[in-house]
């Protein structure tokens, strides 16, 4: 793997750019593997990485219907932060924010990590009851965690219309300083080249049609382009896809597939140097290093698997977006788009055995998985190598829906991100 | 932007007047007291999800307030037929058919 550094920048200059090597190669898929991964977005290219890394296992095909990184993964609006209420779910994603935290240097790739800090407000009494609650849970976890009030508030961030004599007045807000955004792309692409230089094999363009079963273990895939290519192990990370491969393997999961949309704003100079997420209100808004700001609300009720939504959604997140902050009704929004999540009943992820015996899962993240993309894909990594359940990943079995341990993070994911 | 016809106001309107609530169909367990874990957690949490036609549960929110069913394609957005509560619906895929071939013997 050719390392990037700025030296080797003013090097690639003299040759006009010309000399980069590929970032990662083409393979042809071999016939068996010891570990395939479905789905080629952030958390199965995680995967493969901590496989071939903390595992040695290298012979691992992971194999993408469309492009690498091209689902979810492209689409989040890419707020990362670990301030989640139960021990179970704070755990988990405070072991992706620690990976987070070292991940440029790690995989020699900018992920233009920015450690801005996430605000989540509260504009009721009982809003900022739960605020006090889930901070104090937070802290007591070792998470950096602060309950402001509207003072607070309105000092980092001097934009937003904290008046009292608002609709909806912003109380106070919790504040993670730790958190912030990521470049998207950039984390399966760091992910990507740096599994391929270890051996991993990236299929594209190639669709799983079906699981092959023998003797209720998984033997395999069958792929559209490619015919079948046998695994000892599977790892289905397909998001949005996940009951569709469920179905093929023959059971059903707690998961149903939403479409849920964002938009960006023309680039403008820079006012917001935070993101601001309100449950209430309904909305969360940030701004990219390109100045546009980027903003998302909502799932749309219906389940769908078209990457698109309704009109009704986007309109109701703008309003949300000009109560806190009325100076942004004149900006004009440049781009509108979906992805496919897949929500859970308690608002948690899965990552499971199945009812066939060597296939695993890890979906369910619905619609705040990019945050935990490097953690989902250490636990799940460790779970495919051992074939048995990571501690972090134990309390997040599919099986947890019929003994009922859920994990009930619909407070800290109100606002889908 | 959905255009749904209410079979209960037996008029078309814009989807903000109504709310999407999920699988349709669902028997509930007749004797829940006897269910297994398994059998009551599949009823509560476990669903079907296609990726195409899905019968589901709509309610007119802010019209006549009743609920009713849809057919739907989960892929194409097309709304295939609205029915009442009670009824069965006649626009089906091959999978429902073979469910109620399983579910019969
Ligand atoms: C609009 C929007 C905003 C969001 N905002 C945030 C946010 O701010 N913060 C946050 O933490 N999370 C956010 N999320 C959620 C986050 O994007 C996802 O949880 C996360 O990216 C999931 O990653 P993944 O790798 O599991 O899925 P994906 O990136 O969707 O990857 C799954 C891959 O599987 C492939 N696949 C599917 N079926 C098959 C098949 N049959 N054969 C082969 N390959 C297949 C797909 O093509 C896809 O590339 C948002 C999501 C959306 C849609
Ligand atoms: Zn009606």
């Amino acid at each position: 793997m050719q390392k990037y550094s700025g030296f080797g920048l003013l090097k690639h200059a003299l040759t006009y750019h010309e000399n980069w090597q590929r970032v990662w190669r083409s393979p042809k898929p071999k016939k068996k593997y010891d570990v395939i991964i479905i789905g080629g977005g952030g958390h199965g290219l995680a995967t493969a990485y901590y496989l071939a890394k903390e595992h040695g296992i290298t012979n691992v095909a992971v194999i993408e219907k469309g492009y690498l990184g091209g689902g979810n993964t492209a689409r989040n609006t890419t707020i990362v932060r670990s301030n989640y209420l139960w021990d179970e779910a704070a755990l988990l994603y405070e072991h992706a924010m620690k990976l987070w935290e070292g991940l440029s240097q790690e995989l020699n790739y900018n992920l233009m990590f920015s450690q801005r800090g996430v605000l989540n407000l509260g504009h009721t009494l009982q809003d900022m009851r739960d605020i006090h609650r889930r901070v104090n849970a937070n802290r007591l976890n070792g998470i950096d965690s602060f309950a402001l009030d509207t003072q607070g508030v309105q000092e980092l961030v001097p934009i937003m219309d904290c008046s009292a004599n608002r609709r909806y007045p912003v109380l106070g807000a919790s504040w993670q300083p730790r958190a912030g955004v990521a470049r998207h792309d950039a984390v399966a692409w760091g992910f990507a080249r740096a599994a391929d230089a270890m051996g991993v094999d990236l299929i594209q363009q190639c669709e799983v049609i079906d699981v092959l079963a023998e003797d209720g273990a998984a033997r395999g895939v069958e792929t559209r382009q490619h015919g079948v290519i046998l695994g000892d192990r599977i790892g289905c990370v397909v998001a949005g896809n996940s009951g569709v491969l469920a179905k093929m393997a023959g059971f059903e999961l707690p998961v149903e597939s939403h479409p849920l949309q964002a938009l960006v704003s023309e680039p403008i100079r820079p006012i917001l140097d935070t993101v601001v997420m309100s449950n209430h209100v309904h909305g969360y808004i940030s701004q990219s290093d390109k100045g546009d700001l980027v903003i998302g609300a909502g799932i749309d009720g219906y389940n769908g698997y078209g990457q698109r939504g309704s009109y009704p959604t986007i309109e109701h997140t703008l309003q949300a977006i000009v109560e806190l902050f009325p100076m942004f009704s004149r900006v004009r929004m440049n781009r509108q788009w979906g992805g496919i999540v897949d929500t859970c009943p308690d608002a948690c992820p899965i990552i499971s055995e199945t009812p066939v015996e060597n296939l695993f899962f890890n979906c369910g993240w619905g619609t705040g998985g990019f945050k935990a993309t490097p953690g989902s894909g250490h636990v799940f990594a460790a779970t495919l190598a051992r074939g048995e359940a990571h501690e972090l990943a134990k309390p997040f079995s599919m099986y947890r829906f019929y003994d009922g341990s859920l994990v009930d993070e619909h407070g800290a994911a109100g606002v889908a991100h | 932007m959905f255009y749904i016809h209410c079979p209960y106001c037996c008029e078309y309107r814009e989807e903000e007047e109504f709310h999407a609530k999920g699988q349709a169909h669902i028997a509930r367990p007749a004797d829940p007291d006897q269910c297994s874990d398994e059998e009551w957690g599949t009823y509560l949490y476990f669903r079907k999800n296609p990726r195409g036609l899905h019968h589901e549960i709509w309610v007119h929110a802010i019209g006549c307030r009743k609920f009713f069913n849809v057919t739907r394609d989960t892929q194409t957005y097309e709304i295939k037929e609205t029915y009442k509560m009670g009824e069965q619906p006649k626009v089906t895929s091959v999978s429902d058919t073979l469910e109620t071939e399983e579910a019969a013997q």
